[in-house]
């Protein structure tokens, strides 16, 4: 299951988007696993254009206009110039009002991406500056809760003609109901009758949004949202550089090197999302993708198993705690069953034969780390992952 | 990872029992003859395998010498007592803390001192290594664990019919038993151990490890021992089977609030395993926990074994390993998980024998010389303990199982057994009409049906002993093992595979020859067939004083009147009993008139009208009345038509069913009376085989070698089947590729009352293959 959560996005410097074995996969398309930021950001509350329930016309509308308007600032005859001034204009006159964002509520997260227009003209501030302040300062004031990732800023986008900043905000979805309250208390809906969501948060909370803040959901389908996310932010890049990277020799710590890379030729891909569970996903087109299976061990049994073995309570302190650990304590590996590699099937001694195959010995138990504990679930969690990745692209 | 050590000192093998008495006539049974050794040990459970040769009595028939015939009395034949030696392998499972007692055992009772070397395979050989050499002077040679698991899985699924299941959960039979299929291969195995292998087995000796997982059985345990502080595996399957996951896992609907529609995910699917459990401030019950941890682990392997079994497009994949082991609680997620990911295409395999395939494989690898893949062998069900549940939640006091031996026994069979060519599609034939797992009316009459017959078999056999005065004892002996195994029939129908009418006959059969008896009805046939033998002439005068329309509906009903003599009819040998005058004609007023409760005779007499046969197979039954008033006529009707005869009989005794060597004696003296036999033996129109079976029922999948190859030589184009066991209890549906006749007398109430007739109703199926009306109706 998708959860629109990346496990990359929240480790910080890392960045939301992620190629992994690159090389290996480019040929088959990227494995990736990203942050399902919707893109229909940029499109906002529909409130003039259309009616929120025909959500996919006004969406693609939207993002066809903004196309179109990125070409008439760029090159073209006059007098087709001239009729994407028009265009453009129209577009400027049916562009939703301040503020844009969307979000998207995931199973442990929601992600929330909001635009902010630099460009902004004094009568705008006058009209908007409320609701501005509020977005803004929420996560700050939130403090335990909200996190705005800082670094993750996208700076000087171009949206629907106006310039601005994309900022990410998370906060746990156990804390929606608070959003929500905040939704009301803020008045949002003197602004805005719709708000673009996906996620399954947006089916989940819909009628608490609509109930407690006034507010409709214009829900979006979080795998379409996904693709089109993934598909935006590499187009965009990371304010100049490339969005995707990937290690290269992944297997040797000695040379392994991160890489950059571009989706210049991104289909077919297979799109490995790593929420709270997994999705895998088979992308042919920007339109064109099916679900190919998921795994329910995902972020989420990886937090959650951390939290019951090691009493952490968040990602980042069980990333933490991960990062110093020694699996090799707690997983059997080849050699502690064969004394060294298994040659009959060319297995090494040091691949893992067992994960937490140790632990059922009691003196093991007894005297094993947190540290340790937390490694071992991370690697199980990824080697599972990557091995169901690694047959989805043999098999597709 | 194939095998798992056990390093858990505490419930490990380390502490030895040494104070427990071996049962030793029940469980290292013919050790003074047993050679070639093996052993396989595995985290908890010791697999000991060896070859012994079994003496046991086999009655023989010998005709008397003619020049000698003033002899004591006028019987046409002797029968007489022999030894016989046959091959027997031996497995016996037991808790690796019973290991040195049974080292012990085994030394002070082996007598063979030819064994140098002993098999051993298993996570757990080289640390019993020194002990086994020093307690058994044998030099231990260790075996690839993966090599032995496949070729004692080849071994299982070749010999042993009804070794695969299915288990389905919540239904009316959990096991449903997969038939022998002619070619096992290919297939994907999943052997699940501490960690999981997944190999893909091609022949006999072709396999590759496609690929594995360290997700398996020692995660489970590991991680599970974490959690819930419980140290046992067993305890944790025990938790799981009480737990609700739904409390730990996310699942769709805590996402969604419902399905996720356009996908197709409902919203009880698991979206994140322990997704709930991200919190700090939440108590998880060790119940809900270990319920999740088994829910995440089988579904991540059934999702490989998908995965794996799509890639190399195999549709049979069997499961194995400590983790599966018969527990119902992983064979229930893992079936599961496996129709989840292949929506029902593939399913999931379990074997019966599974924890033995190691320790036969490294018998196998032991015992090549021997050529043991040359031979058939068959279970032998008075010596296997059978298919025992260790579920948690059907047995919760398992615990009490720890001096369990449970044992598995292999007889070699004189010939190698094949499918009967003529059937129209081997791979689907299923021998029993019913299966008494799922038809549990059915089950619970036959079971009471046999328990019922119990004293008056018991009788029968300590009469067939008249000079031997233990038998009474013996009989005694075989009462209780016979009840023993209908009673846990009664309560794990599924212990022997599918549970049928024949698998009950047979069991008895075996238990029978386990104590000595081995052919109870001897005497009682040897009267019988003397005694039909001196109407033969008569029989056959009357019948050509006919007409040949009247003669062809004599011979049938013949047939059929000979076939109410039957001592395995529970209602018929009531009147055997009491009234052993009981004659052919009385027989054949008790028949059923016209219209029969099956009845194309019609068609047959049709059929009759046009050109002869050239080669009828006839599987006869019982032996007196039955095989020389009402098969032979029929034979030589058939014989005069200017068909060829291939009589099949049995080849050791059931019942009173004719046996082949009995027949040959009785077809001789026939011949001596009837020039139509008599040059038709001359010319080999009619010749006698064995049908390589000893029971009262018929299996067409196991049959003699020899008689499948004269089947082919012969080209034969009609197949007759005769009585209620070979053509009632089986083969009623088997479809074949030639014309077919099945003749049988209801000779049971109940049976009758369930076909829909009564008492001595009569079946006369006779059936030309569909494929040959359809192949003529489309030649244009």
């Amino acid at each position: 299951m998708d959860k629109a959560k990346s496990m990359m996005d929240k480790k910080g410097a890392s960045g939301p988007f992620h190629v992994t074995n690159g090389q290996a996969f480019h040929a088959n398309g990227s494995c990736c696993s990203g942050s399902t930021f919707s893109s229909s950001s940029s499109s906002g509350p529909n409130s003039s254009s259309s009616p929120s329930s025909s959500s996919s016309s006004s969406f693609e509308a939207s993002m066809h206009h903004l196309h179109r308007g990125e070409d008439a600032e760029c090159n073209g005859s006059p007098a087709k110039r001239c009729r994407l001034r028009k265009r453009t204009e129209s577009v400027r006159r049916s562009r939703p009002p301040f503020p844009w964002f969307g979000m998207d509520i995931g199973g442990t997260l929601v992600k929330l991406v909001y635009f902010e227009p630099v460009d902004i003209t004094a009568e705008e501030e006058q009209e908007e500056v409320e609701n501005l302040k509020s977005i803004r300062r929420y996560p700050h004031l939130k403090r335990k809760t909200g996190v705005r990732d800082v670094h993750l800023e996208l700076r000087n986008l171009t949206m629907c003609g106006r310039t601005g900043n994309l900022h990410f905000i998370r906060f746990p979805t156990q804390a929606m109901p608070r959003f929500i309250q905040m939704g009301r208390d803020k008045n949002f809906s003197s602004l805005h009758t719709t708000l673009c969501a996906t996620g399954g948060g947006a089916y989940k909370f819909e009628n608490e949004f609509r109930s407690m803040a006034d507010l409709e959901l214009l829900k979006l389908d979080e795998l379409d949202c996904l693709i089109r996310g993934l598909l935006y932010v590499d187009r965009v890049s990371f304010n100049g550089h490339p969005e995707g990277y990937y290690f290269e020799n992944p297997s040797d710590t000695q040379s392994c090197v991160k890489k950059t890379c571009t989706l210049d030729n991104p289909f077919p891909m297979l799109l490995v999302n790593i929420g709270s569970g997994v999705s895998i996903l088979a992308v042919y087109s920007e339109n064109d993708y099916k679900r190919v299976t998921g795994t329910s061990l995902g972020g989420g049994t990886f937090l959650g198993l951390c939290c019951l073995l090691t009493g952490c309570e968040t990602f980042e302190e069980a990333l933490e705690m991960a990062s110093k650990g020694d699996s090799t304590n707690v997983d059997k590996l080849v050699k502690d069953i064969y004394g060294g590699d298994y040659e009959r099937f060319g297995l090494q001694g040091s691949a893992v034969a067992s994960s937490f195959g140790h632990m059922m010995s009691k003196e093991k138990r007894d005297s094993i780390s947190k540290e340790d504990l937390a490694k071992a679930t991370l690697v199980t969690i990824t080697n599972n992952i990557g091995s169901i990745a690694r047959m989805c692209a043999v098999n597709e | 990872m194939a095998e798992f050590v056990r390093v858990d000192s505490s419930t490990s093998s380390h502490t030895m029992d040494k104070s427990i008495i071996l049962p030793p006539d029940e469980i290292f049974r013919n050790l003074e003859n047993a050679k070639r050794f093996a052993i396989d040990i595995g985290g908890s459970l010791t697999k000991l395998a060896y070859y012994s040769t079994v003496q046991h009595k086999v009655a023989k028939v010998r005709s008397f010498d003619h020049t000698s015939k003033e002899a004591t009395n006028d019987n046409l034949y002797e029968i007489s007592v022999q030894e016989e030696v046959t091959a027997r392998l031996h497995f016996i499972k037991f808790e690796n803390a019973y290991i040195e007692t049974c080292l012990d055992f085994i030394k002070d009772h082996l007598v063979n001192t030819d064994t140098k070397v002993i098999k051993a395979t298993g996570g757990g050989a080289h640390k019993f290594k020194e002990l086994i050499e020093r307690k058994l002077g044998l030099k231990v040679d260790k075996e690839d664990e993966m090599t032995c698991l496949i070729k004692g899985c080849n071994f299982v699924l070749r010999n042993i019919p009804h070794e695969a299941f299915v288990f389905a959960k919540h239904t009316e039979s959990e096991y449903r038993f997969q038939t022998t299929q002619p070619d096992i291969f290919p297939y994907l195995l999943v052997n699940i151990g501490s960690g999981v292998s997944i190999v893909k087995v091609e022949s006999e000796d072709t396999f590759e490890r496609i690929g594995g997982s360290s997700i398996g059985g020692g995660t489970f345990w590991g991680l599970g021992a974490l959690l819930t502080k419980t140290k046992g595996f067993d305890e944790l399957l025990q938790l799981a089977s009480k737990g609700q996951h739904t409390s730990v896992d996310m699942l769709v609907k805590d996402i969604y609030g419902g399905s996720y529609g356009s996908l197709g995910l409902t919203g009880d699917l698991i979206a994140s395993s322990f997704g709930k459990s991200a919190t700090a401030d939440k108590e998880f019950s060790k119940e809900d926990m270990a319920k999740s941890l088994l829910h995440m682990i089988s579904n991540d392997i059934g999702q490989l074994a998908c995965l794996y079994a799509k890639m190399h497009n195999l549709s049979r994949v069997y499961f194995g390993g400590f983790f599966i082991r018969g527990h119902p609680v992983t064979m229930h997620t893992i079936t599961y998980s496996i129709n989840f990911f292949t929506k029902g295409e593939v399913q999931a395999l379990f074997l019966r024998h599974e924890g033995y395939l190691g320790a036969i494989g490294a018998f196998l690898k032991g015992a090549e010389e021997d050529n043991p893949n040359q031979y058939s062998w068959g279970e032998n069900y008075a010596g296997s303990s059978g298919l025992m549940s260790v579920s948690p939640d059907m047995n919760p006091m398992q615990r009490a199982r720890s001096g369990t031996f449970d044992m598995l026994e292999m007889d070699r069979l004189e010939r190698k057994l094949v499918n009967l060519p003529l059937l129209q599609d081997a791979s689907s034939y299923i021998p029993d009409t019913v299966d008494l797992i799922e038809d549990a009316p059915a089950r619970e009459y036959w079971l009471f049906c046999f328990e019922e017959a119990l004293d008056g078999v018991v009788k029968r056999a300590v009469a067939s002993q008249p000079d031997m005065p233990e038998a009474a004892e013996r009989a005694e002996k075989f009462r209780q093992k016979y009840r023993h195994k209908l009673q846990t029939l009664r309560h794990q129908p599924f212990a022997y595979g599918s549970l049928t009418v024949r698998s009950l006959l047979d069991t008895r059969e075996h238990c029978l020859n386990e104590f000595n008896f081995p052919d109870p009805y001897c005497k009682i046939k040897q009267q019988e067939n003397d005694m039909a033998l001196k109407y033969y002439q008569k029989a056959v005068k009357a019948l050509d004083g006919l007409s040949w329309e009247q003669r062809q509906f004599a011979l049938v009903r013949g047939v059929l009147a000979g076939n109410v003599f039957d001592w395995g009819a529970k209602a018929v040998s009531d009147v055997l009993e009491s009234d052993p005058e009981f004659g052919f004609e009385q027989a054949k007023r008790q028949l059923e008139e016209r219209p029969w409760l099956v009845d194309s005779y019609d068609q047959w007499f049709e059929r009759l009208k046009g050109p002869p046969h050239k080669c009828a197979l006839f599987f006869v039954d019982n032996s007196g009345v039955d095989i020389i008033l009402g098969v032979m006529p029929f034979v030589r009707e058939l014989l005069s038509r200017g068909t060829e005869v291939v009589l099949a009989s049995n080849s050791g005794p059931a019942l009173n069913d004719v046996t082949n060597g009995e027949l040959q004696i009785l077809t001789k003296s026939i011949a001596a009376m009837d020039p139509v036999i008599q040059s038709s033996l001359e010319q080999d129109r009619l010749i006698l085989v064995q049908s390589g079976s000893s029971s009262p029922c018929l299996d067409l999948s196991r049959l003699d070698k020899v008689l499948a190859m004269v089947v082919r030589e012969r080209n034969i184009d009609l197949v007759i089947i005769e009585g209620m066991g070979r053509a009632i209890h089986t083969n009623y549906y088997a479809m074949l590729s030639c014309e077919s006749l099945k003749m049988a007398v209801i000779k049971n109430s109940w049976l009758a009352d369930r076909l829909g007739g009564k008492l001595f109703s009569v079946v006369f199926k006779y059936e030309v293959p569909i494929t040959d009306h359809l192949s003529v109706a489309l030649t244009p």
